[in-house]
């Protein structure tokens, strides 16, 4: 009990530690923008299918499920507000931060902790070379940009993947549909949201590049360092996503 | 007198509830090679990643280049740390990169020369570990052992280092490539790099490049002086360790 604790104080006070010297580390030279740019393809791009994938289906069983359930209650004209505010408050970020966080950050606890087993982050370190700089930075930076902008899409096509099963499956009027959503859902809905997103991609890269960098125990180290990836992961954007609905609701209700 | 490359005092360093390091004091000259020798698990490599500031003493000062390193900030010993080359055990290269990206890295990251200069640097250093351009598209899996080592090697020259800081050169390379290797040690004491610590516990390694050694037994030097001195002596731990007796 005492060292589990004790490993959750270490965990949490090196994830703030990391946090601390990437901020104090935020001034990259030029010749590393180019990293950043790499880092944007390797998260974003690569990840597009899987994050668009989810947001349609879960928007379509979304919807379904509301327009057959408030149809008992004579609300199915308002499932499209309601989809929506759903949609780009909370399983626009959310799922695309579990989704896509869980895939960037195990990649990244994978490679960085293949660099520390291997003795790699310390040549750097031997070689003058900043690796916060190098290894952490480009990373947070990257995912600071591809978070919100894969949010974007996935509120988007979450909201469509609503609006045509209700038109395909329950034969709802497109016009009036998207004239009812446009009416309720207002831009702070969709601002809040992609605002979790941008909290949600500093987690899952500083909880990733935390975990590689603390790797130890070679190679069964590595894997048992990415399956806590995931965990963390999970929990980080999950729990913080409570305190970030609670802080926006306070600061804009 | 000119004031020692490294001086560490009364350095201390635990790991938990190990004690490996309980107090070691020595000082490295410019232009000297000390090997510092001792069993497996004995602190050796430990010892070398304190000097580099890889790691913190618990107690005791350790000063390079004239700087007390023991409270320096990551940002701050990174100046140091291109004024010296650590070649490690394993080698260490950057897996994802060729041989060429691999000693070319450092010039990168430290300096603005064309492509053209940098490829000259890389081929000169490589020359000077006996690798030719043949290697330079290699990733490192494709390379041997003793191959390994020499581009590490070439690697740590390529910042141009006042002081090289060597951990076993030696491991795991056959009786062939550990006297190419030593030979290449001796070699870069002619003009490329005079000041070295060479961690080993190979006693042919030591007498071949060292000045003097250290036997590091129990967390302490044992014994430290020119290499023929100490390997005569008649402290029974150190004789027990030469003899291959220790525990």
């Amino acid at each position: 009990m005492e060292t589990h604790l004790r490993r959750t104080v270490v965990w949490y006070g090196g994830v703030g530690l990391l946090t601390g010297r990437v901020f104090r580390s935020m001034a990259l030279p030029p010749k590393y923008f180019r990293l950043v740019l790499r880092e944007v393809e390797v998260m974003g791009v690569r990840s597009l299918g899987v994050a668009l994938t989810a947001a349609i289906f879960t928007g379509m069983v979304f919807t379904i499920q509301s327009a057959v359930n408030m149809a008992r209650f004579g609300a199915e004209s308002y499932v499209g507000p309601v989809a929506a505010l759903a949609i780009l408050r909370e399983l626009g970020p959310v799922l695309t931060a579990i989704l896509v966080g869980g895939k960037v950050a195990s990649g990244i606890t994978a490679e960085l902790g293949s660099m520390k087993v291997t003795e790699q982050i310390d040549a750097l370190r031997t070689l003058g070379v900043n690796y916060v700089k190098r290894l952490i930075v480009p990373r947070v930076l990257a995912a600071l940009v591809v978070f919100p902008l894969l949010t974007v899409l996935a509120d988007a096509v979450g909201v469509l993947g609503g609006m045509v099963i209700m038109f395909v499956e329950r034969g709802a009027d497109v016009y009036a549909y998207w004239n009812t959503t446009t009416y309720w859902v207002v831009p702070k809905d969709f601002l809040t949201g992609i605002g979790k997103s941008v909290f949600f991609g500093a987690v899952v890269t500083l909880i990733g590049c935390y975990n590689g960098l603390s790797t130890e125990g070679g190679t069964e180290g590595l894997g048992r360092a990415t399956t806590a990836t995931v965990v963390h992961v999970t929990m980080g954007v999950i729990v913080s996503d409570f305190f970030l609905t609670k802080l926006f609701l306070t600061l804009f209700y | 007198m000119a004031p020692p490359v490294v001086e560490a005092i009364d350095v201390r360093k635990d790991f938990d509830t190990v004690e490996v390091l309980r107090g070691v004091s020595f000082a490295v000259s410019r232009e000297e090679t000390l090997a510092v020798m001792g069993g497996s698990g004995m602190g050796k490599t430990v010892l070398l990643r304190l000097i580099a500031g890889l790691i913190r003493p618990d107690s005791g000062q350790i000063r390079v280049f004239g700087q007390n390193i023991e409270h320096l900030t990551e940002e701050e010993l990174l100046p140091i740390r291109r004024r010296m080359g650590y070649v490690f055990q394993g080698s260490a290269l950057f897996d994802s990169l060729s041989v060429y990206e691999n000693v070319a890295y450092p010039l990168r990251e430290h300096t603005h020369l064309r492509e053209r200069e940098i490829e000259a640097r890389v081929v000169h250093n490589l020359g000077l570990v006996g690798l030719g351009r043949d290697v330079l598209s290699l990733l490192p899996a494709e390379l041997s052992g003793g191959m390994k080592k020499r581009v590490g090697i070439a690697r740590a020259l390529s910042v141009e280092p006042e002081m090289l800081l060597f951990d076993e050169p030696t491991g795991g390379l056959d009786p062939t490539n550990a006297k190419l290797v030593a030979a290449l040690i001796v070699q870069l004491r002619g003009g490329v790099c005079d000041t070295a610590i060479v961690v080993t516990h190979d006693v042919e390694l030591a007498r071949t490049v060292a000045d003097r050694v250290a036997i590091l037994i129990d967390g302490r030097f044992a014994a430290l002086g020119p290499v023929a001195s100490v390997l005569e002596t008649d402290n029974p731990a150190v004789q027990a360790f030469l003899a291959g007796e220790a525990r």
